[in-house]
């Protein structure tokens, strides 16, 4: 009985030593970049606003080309959609909320945008000025008759 | 004393020109006190010493840039809500005079009751600025000094676009510095004859409308 309990307090001793030791040096596993040098202030500053961006990939959801700095989505406005619907983008020159928007998961078509749709900023994100943490090679699958 | 007994015109001399003199003074002492009075119900501290501002609209504007910026230049509550110019703002002194009745009716008192009234609430402040062509934003934002070059490409189209059209900026600009009540963008069962709101746009022509999807 005594052994064990040595035995475990040791363990517990050693366990908790190297979890000391890598609390010190903790190094993000992707980048090898301390998590430190990875948290500029910079990261956090918005994009300026620019033109539509280019697809990476098929049937990605575009992303938003411009700050979205103070828009709210909430249950009783939806910032995007201020400019986004249909009945405005005409004359704000946004773009226009695609069909696939107004069908439930059944492909009803609906009479106005879906509320699995409400919360745009699931699909369609913001870019920041943060750099690859490693170099990727991605290519998109070449579109059907390419 | 006789001496100068000769140029008081007749009123003094009736009442006495120690008379006077206090008359004078007092008239400093209130009319310096009435303003001090109109300074002080004139801060951000007494708009907040009611908990139905500080609970509600207060936190609300505090995650906006009329709140905190970068340069630390801020907008409180007068600066957007009272009048500057003399006139307008001893009208909205007096009108305040409701807010009062009502915060004692406890009209507002919770956040419940607050966002049961906040579509009236910003209604009555949306008609306000429109009226005066939103001249408290225009206290600051002056828009013939905007530098267009300076702003986003999408402020930069629309700005000089809603200018020609006469627009105001309380027109676009709603609901920057509070939450907005329920609106109805006809994007959803939820809100459905909810407030609308309007960006300025003359009446609607909707068979116009109901076109030009087809079109495309």
């Amino acid at each position: 009985m005594k052994l064990i309990t040595t035995l475990a307090l040791a363990a517990g001793i050693a366990l908790g030593g190297i979890g000391m030791a890598s609390a010190q040096e903790l190094v993000n596993e992707i980048g090898g970049v301390t998590i430190e040098g990875n948290s500029k202030v910079n990261m956090f500053k918005p994009e300026k606003d620019q033109s539509n961006i280019q697809r990476n990939f098929q049937k990605q959801p575009p992303l938003i080309p411009h700050s979205i700095k103070g828009y709210n989505i909430t249950q009783n406005f939806n910032k995007c959609m201020d400019c986004h619907s249909k009945e405005r983008a005409e004359e704000t020159g946004a773009t226009k909320v695609a069909k696939s928007h107004y069908l439930d998961r059944e492909d009803n078509k609906l009479k106005n945008i879906s509320p699995r749709r409400y919360f745009c900023m699931q699909c369609h994100v913001p870019q920041f000025d943060a750099k690859p943490l490693v170099e990727n090679t991605y290519k998109p699958a070449t579109k059907k008759g390419e | 004393m006789m001496s100068l007994e000769k140029y008081m015109p007749a009123w003094v001399k009736r009442i006495g020109l120690v008379t006077v003199l206090l008359l004078f003074v007092a008239g400093i002492v209130f009319w310096g006190g009435f303003n001090w009075a109109l300074e002080a119900t004139n801060k951000e501290a007494f708009c907040i010493s009611c908990h139905e501002m500080e609970e509600n609209v207060f936190r609300e504007y505090q995650n906006t840039v009329h709140y905190t910026n970068r340069t630390g230049v801020r907008a409180t509550c007068p600066d957007c809500h009272v009048p500057k110019e003399w006139g307008p703002k001893m009208i909205r002194k007096i009108q305040a005079s409701n807010e009062v009745l009502h915060k004692i009716l406890g009209t507002i008192d919770t956040p419940e009751k607050f966002n049961a009234k906040r579509g009236q609430l910003a209604q009555n402040e949306w008609k306000r600025m429109k009226a005066n062509d939103s001249q408290e934003c225009r206290n600051c934002h002056r828009y013939d000094y905007m530098d267009y070059t300076e702003q986003g490409d999408r402020a930069a189209r629309m700005h000089p676009q809603a200018f020609t059209e006469g627009k105001t900026c309380i027109d676009c600009h709603k609901g920057i510095a509070h939450q907005l009540p329920a609106i109805d963008q006809h994007i959803g069962k939820q809100n459905d004859g909810a407030v609308a709101i309007s960006h300025g746009e003359k009446p609607a022509e909707p068979a116009k409308e109901e076109a030009k999807p087809e079109s495309k």
